[in-house]
Parts: C-alpha cells; sequence; structure tokens
C-alpha cells in the first residue's frame, strides 16, 4: 500500500473529485475541512514544500465559480501531489501561511488577481497591481484592456 | 509694363537704438527679446546645452539594452556629448523613457521627470513608450505622453542604437533653436 492510498483512505470524507494524468494525481477536496485536510498531507504524508498556490476562475455562472490550486511535494520521496478547492464568489478560505511560509505572497497574489480572501492573512495587500486598482483582473469578466482605457 | 503691380506699404521698422533719444518701454521690451546681447549669448548657451546632454537613466524594459549599447563603444553616444547618464534626476536634463511603462510605476516615472532641474527634455524609446506597444493591457499607459510631455518618438521593438542617435541629432537641433529665457 503506497503512500498515495493511504493518502485517499484517510482523506476519505474530504475526497470530493480524483483525477489522474501521466502520473500526476489531482484531488478535489471540499471546502470546509480544507485546512485539515492540508495539516494531514503535510504532517502525515510530508509534503513539506508549498510548490505553488494559484487561483482559476471557471466563468460567470459556473459552479464553483473559483478554484484555488494547491501544489504539494514531498521533499524527501519526490512525491507530489495537485490539491484543488472550489469557491463561489464572496466565500472565504482560511490562510495555509501558518503550514507553508511560502504561501504568504501566493495568497498575496491570489487575492491581487482574483479577489479571493484568505481568513487568518498576515497581511492580504495587493502584491503586484498598484493599492488603488480597480477591480481584479484575471476574473473572466474583467475587460482586458481595463475600465478606462480609453481614457 | 502693362502688369499692373499693387503699391507696396512701407511697413515702419522700429529703431532699436535711439543714442540721442529716452528708450521707451516698449522699445526696451523689444530689444530684450532680440537684442544682439541676448541673440549671442542665446547662441553660446545653446551651443553648451547640446554638447553636454545628461541623460538619466531610466531603463525600464528591453530598451535599455539597446540604450546601454547606444552609450557603449560601438555606437558610443560621447561623440555627440551624451554619454554621462546619471543615476539622480536631480542631475541630469534628458529623460530617455526606454521601455514599457506599467501603471504602478508611472507615479514614481512624474516624480522623476519632476526632480529633473529645467532646461528638461524627454524622448519616448520604442513601441511601448510611443504607444503602449504590443500591451493593450489593463496594466501598462498607453504611450508616457499621457503622463509627460515627449519632445521626441523613437519607433521601432527595440528601435536600432541608430534611431536612437537621430533622436540625439535631432534634439540638438531643437536645442539650437531654443530661446533660452524660455527654457530656464
Amino acid at each position: 500500500m503506497d503512500w498515495l492510498d493511504k493518502a485517499k483512505e484517510r482523506l476519505q470524507e474530504a475526497l470530493i473529485e480524483e483525477g489522474e494524468f501521466r502520473g500526476e494525481h489531482t484531488w478535489v477536496l471540499g471546502k470546509s475541512s480544507l485546512s485539515d485536510s492540508l495539516v494531514v498531507l503535510k504532517d502525515e504524508f510530508g509534503f513539506n514544500s508549498l510548490v505553488d498556490l494559484c487561483g482559476l476562475d471557471m466563468g460567470e455562472g459556473k459552479s464553483p465559480r473559483f478554484y484555488v490550486v494547491y501544489h504539494l511535494r514531498n521533499m524527501d520521496s519526490k512525491a507530489q501531489i495537485r490539491v484543488k478547492v472550489g469557491l463561489e464568489e464572496g466565500e472565504v478560505l482560511s490562510s495555509s501561511c501558518g503550514l507553508w511560509k511560502g504561501a504568504d505572497w501566493m495568497e498575496r497574489e491570489v487575492y491581487d488577481m482574483f479577489g479571493i480572501d484568505f481568513e487568518g492573512h498576515p497581511s492580504l495587500a495587493r502584491l503586484y497591481l498598484p493599492e488603488d486598482f480597480p477591480g481584479h483582473p484575471l476574473r473572466k469578466d474583467y475587460p482586458t484592456e481595463g475600465y478606462d482605457f480609453e481614457e | 509694363m502693362g502688369v499692373k503691380r499693387t503699391p507696396v506699404k512701407e511697413i515702419e521698422i522700429p529703431r532699436l537704438v535711439k543714442p540721442e533719444e529716452e528708450v521707451t518701454p516698449e522699445e526696451l521690451e523689444l530689444l530684450e527679446k532680440g537684442g544682439v546681447l541676448i541673440t549671442s549669448l542665446n547662441k553660446a548657451v545653446n551651443w553648451a546645452r547640446k554638447w553636454s546632454i545628461w541623460p538619466v537613466t531610466f531603463g525600464l524594459a528591453c530598451c535599455a539594452i539597446e540604450m546601454m549599447a547606444t552609450a557603449a563603444s560601438h555606437y558610443d553616444m560621447a561623440r555627440f556629448g551624451a554619454e554621462v547618464f546619471r543615476p539622480s534626476p536631480r542631475q541630469a536634463d534628458l529623460l530617455i523613457v526606454a521601455g514599457t511603462l506599467t501603471k504602478k510605476m508611472a507615479p514614481i516615472f512624474k516624480r522623476v521627470y519632476d526632480q529633473m532641474p529645467d532646461p528638461k527634455w524627454v524622448i519616448a524609446m520604442g513601441a511601448c513608450a510611443v504607444g503602449g506597444g504590443i500591451y493593450k493591457s489593463y496594466a501598462v499607459v498607453q504611450g508616457v505622453d499621457k503622463v509627460v510631455p515627449v519632445d521626441f518618438y523613437v519607433p521601432g521593438c527595440p528601435p536600432r542604437p541608430e534611431a536612437l542617435l537621430q533622436a540625439i541629432l535631432m534634439l540638438q537641433k531643437k536645442i539650437e533653436k531654443e530661446s533660452f529665457q524660455n527654457k530656464i
């Protein structure tokens, strides 16, 4: 029984969907128990490195509207897993800065580009765009040129 | 012979110097505008200005590489007296905007321009600085002339060093024609 089956069994209740593509595993986990699931993955299965954290907008009218994607790596066994969690407009996700320090700026980027709030983040300010920037440009309903292009 | 000519109206040419009479305030104004002393001084000042254009280091993107190449030995901007790139805008009189100006950078860019002492000139180098270039985007200023006045536009992506050199030569010609009274 390898780590994947063990982890699947352990997180049975949270697991909504699973997929595999060329040896890469993707799990969609439930939002309510996400922070607990991440703690399990880190502490029990050794995923001590957060490779990337990014946002995804499925478009208006889709359910879930957004995904937040975690790419995790176990630095000892080199195992990798991709964890996705679905979010609706206005829903808040708990910050994973306490688990991986690197999540700080990645969560700020997701907030900047998609407007997804992370509860418990030390300073959730815009990362790339100016502080007074209107809107969140990587959302599907945001015009590519911005609101004031003609001016 | 046979052709009717309209009589030429005699124009009264104001005499600038009247040694015997008192000089009126209007004449004094005229004198200050284009007197022999001022025009000669203008020439001297402009000559000095055009042969020592000090650009401020303001490379924003890949165009900066071409700007550096223009300043380096092969193209040698020093031939035209413009090789002293200053790291501080307070010591410079030419702003070469080399690259993409993002909206986040725009206030800083404006501040750099404001810190430059007069006389000052601006060259927009490359497609991005001229009009946004390929970036029809929420993050990019669509031409630096939306933020500061621009004297010369150098198109290209990036422009060749020769193009930038030509802009500097044209700037020299422009400086020649300026009056230092208007641009202090």
